[in-house]
């Protein structure tokens, strides 16, 4: 690992002539005293205005029913399932920031891994929508939840729907615990800086009354350790209930071993991708160079690159199972994914996130930013045609020809699918103006490690 | 409390290594002094110049991975042999591989949410007001400096000899903390 992401690399992981007071004062003042011109406002208006697309669209779904989709017989799973499981899967990512690079002490993790972490929850929020408003009647989705009810029944244990149901509870709820505890030092910082009283109310409550006692830091340092820890097999966990919601099933082009490892890398595929389409521009609009070097953008595409190889390599055992097997409903399913009605979403895929990423493993095309955030912007893009070819395609010529028949999307499964990104743009803008975009503290830590290097 | 009894001395030095050395300093040549140090970040051996040793996140963190597993798999295991068996085509009502993943999830969950709860019971958080709050100095702990806190222990605390000793420490500034 340490040869790929270059420890040699690790002095230019901030500007020269960094320190403590430095550190603090830039991060803290984009909170503080930045004023957010007329980019940040227009961003908000329209992801506002998309969100409120979004708003408009589930009152529509709870007045009139699922029927406002696409989705039929046999395609009953369609945008919405697609939506969930590519929301969930670049939530993975922020996870495996602050969580695997912790354990593994890469210090480029530092600068990163709060917008990371931040952008983990609000896309595990996003995700979790989608599939309660699937269920026809959303209203009474707490029956998934195994309480003592007057009916005296219980949840369908052996069911992977239900084991997903735990894995998003357990996923949100350790993520926005993650991203909060992380938050508290910083948090207190900003209340030690703020200009006015009620600033200084607004994040001192919020920091607890935290004081950087020498044994508070002590628990807290124990507590991210085993967190950092915890989230990792999380990740992996996670990911893979969503693939065994496929794998599960009897359905040809789902019944596969290699679900679960292939998702969780699609998962950290298109994390990264949104790490990097997030924090291109944050970057360059914050005005956060010196923190977010080319060093963290480079080893951010690196990352990518090497995720991208595995999700390739899914798509070549699922090719080459078929054909190993010589099951001939595998067979039919794999050529017409490749030749049928929706091929187009094949080889889009293919060309999303397979081809497209190879450009990485020239060290300029890391180097150019706009470069990388097409390729992020195509891997992300890829990765939501990925989850419809998986769905689509199996599903809509089945296994009997009679009941055969084609998915179009409605102006409601377009509507949902861009109110989607509306919501989650509102939240991440809300959380660059409002909460510190980098982790000030493990910055000020990094700091002190530069400082004992050089000497 | 009328806010003028003077509970301790609060120091304030410019970097880590004058701090961490005058801890060991205090606890060499004042044994009797209770101690703590406040930074903006976590420095290493800080806690073994304090002398702190034990922090209990850990085992709350562990048994918290206990309620959530057993707890989960205990309630599938109730509610699927004895509160509602359900016989399909004679297979067994526990069926144990089935019943993990929901378990392995809450296992995770428990653990994450015992060890918050540790780290902020065990660091006295929430509270939102501290005596140290009143010192402006001491604004500047959650940003670049570094400060040692000499707390009285009993009556007699001799506030102007715990003065007159840290001053010899070099430090930028020496404040009263009053309760």
């Amino acid at each position: 690992m340490s040869a790929v992401f270059g420890d040699a690399a690790s002095p230019s992981l901030l500007a020269r002539g960094q320190t403590h007071a430095t550190v603090t004062e830039a991060i803290s003042a984009i909170t503080l005293h930045r004023h957010f011109g007329w980019y940040w406002l227009a961003g908000f208006a329209s992801a506002l205005a998309l969100c409120l697309l979004l708003v408009f669209g589930v009152g529509w779904l709870l007045h009139q029913g699922v029927g406002i989709w696409g989705i039929n017989m046999p395609v009953a799973w369609a945008f919405a399932i697609c939506n969930y499981v590519w929301w969930i899967g670049i939530g993975m990512g922020g996870t495996f920031i602050s969580g695997a690079l912790y354990l593994a002490r890469k210090d480029w993790r530092n600068s990163i891994n709060r917008y990371a972490e931040a952008m983990t929850v609000f896309a595990v929020a996003v995700s979790g929508i989608f599939p309660i408003l699937h269920l026809g009647r959303p209203w009474f989705f707490y029956w998934l939840f195994p309480y003592p009810d007057v009916m005296n029944v219980w949840p369908q244990w052996r069911s992977s729907l239900e084991w997903d149901f735990f894995a998003i509870l357990a996923y949100l709820t350790v993520s926005i615990l993650y991203w909060y505890v992380g938050m508290i030092p910083d948090l207190a910082t900003l209340r030690d800086r703020a200009p006015t009283l009620g600033l200084a109310r607004f994040y001192g409550f919020f920091a607890l009354g935290w004081r950087g006692e020498a044994r508070q830091w002590r628990r807290f340092e124990t507590l991210s350790l085993l967190l950092a820890g915890l989230a990792v097999p999380l990740v992996f966990s996670v990911h893979s209930m969503v693939a065994l919601d496929f794998s599960e099933a009897l359905v040809p082009g789902w019944h596969s071993t290699v679900f679960p490892p292939f998702f969780v890398a699609g998962a950290l595929l298109s994390g990264f991708a949104m790490v990097l389409v997030l924090g291109i521009p944050m970057r360059r609009m914050l005005r956060l160079q010196d923190y977010i070097t080319d060093v963290h953008l480079a080893n951010l595409a690196k990352v990518m690159l090497a995720a991208g190889l595995v999700v390739a390599y899914g798509y070549f055992s699922e090719i080459f199972s078929a054909f190993y097997s010589m099951d001939r409903f595998e067979l039919a399913v794999t050529l017409r994914r490749m030749t049928g009605a929706y091929a187009w979403t094949f080889w889009g895929t293919i060309l999303c996130n397979v081809l497209s990423i190879q450009l990485l493993w020239s060290a300029r095309v890391r180097g150019n930013h706009a470069a990388l955030f097409v390729i992020a912007l195509l891997v992300l893009i890829g990765m939501w045609l990925e989850r419809f070819m998986l769905i689509v395609t199996s599903l809509y010529q089945d296994f009997v020809p009679s009941s055969w028949g084609m998915f179009y999307p409605t102006v409601w499964d377009i509507a949902f699918l861009a109110g989607s990104v509306g919501l989650f743009l509102l939240m991440f803008l809300l959380f660059v103006r409002l909460l510190p975009v980098a982790s000030m503290f493990e910055l000020r830590k990094l700091v002190r490690k530069e400082e004992g290097e050089s000497k | 409390m009328n806010g003028s009894q003077p509970c301790g001395v609060l120091v304030e030095f410019i970097s880590a290594e004058q701090m961490l050395g005058a801890v060991w300093r205090v606890r060499r040549e004042q044994p009797n002094c209770a101690i703590e140090a406040y930074s903006p970040f976590a420095v290493e051996g800080l806690d073994e110049a304090l002398g702190c040793r034990h922090d209990g996140v850990a085992p709350w963190t562990l048994l918290g991975a206990f309620v959530g597993g057993v707890g989960t798999y205990a309630l599938e295991w109730y509610s699927a042999v004895f509160n509602y068996p359900i016989n399909v085509g004679g297979r067994p009502t526990a069926s144990w591989p089935a019943f993990l993943p929901p378990a392995l999830e809450m296992t995770v969950l428990g653990a994450a949410l015992f060890g918050v709860l540790a780290m902020l019971i065990g660091n006295g958080l929430p509270r939102l007001h501290h005596p140290l709050f009143d010192v402006k100095a001491f604004e500047r702990a959650s940003s670049d400096r570094f400060f040692m806190v000499l707390y009285a222990q009993g009556p007699n605390f001799d506030i102007q000899g715990a003065r007159e000793f840290c001053e010899s420490l070099s430090p930028l500034s020496i404040n009263e903390v009053s309760q």
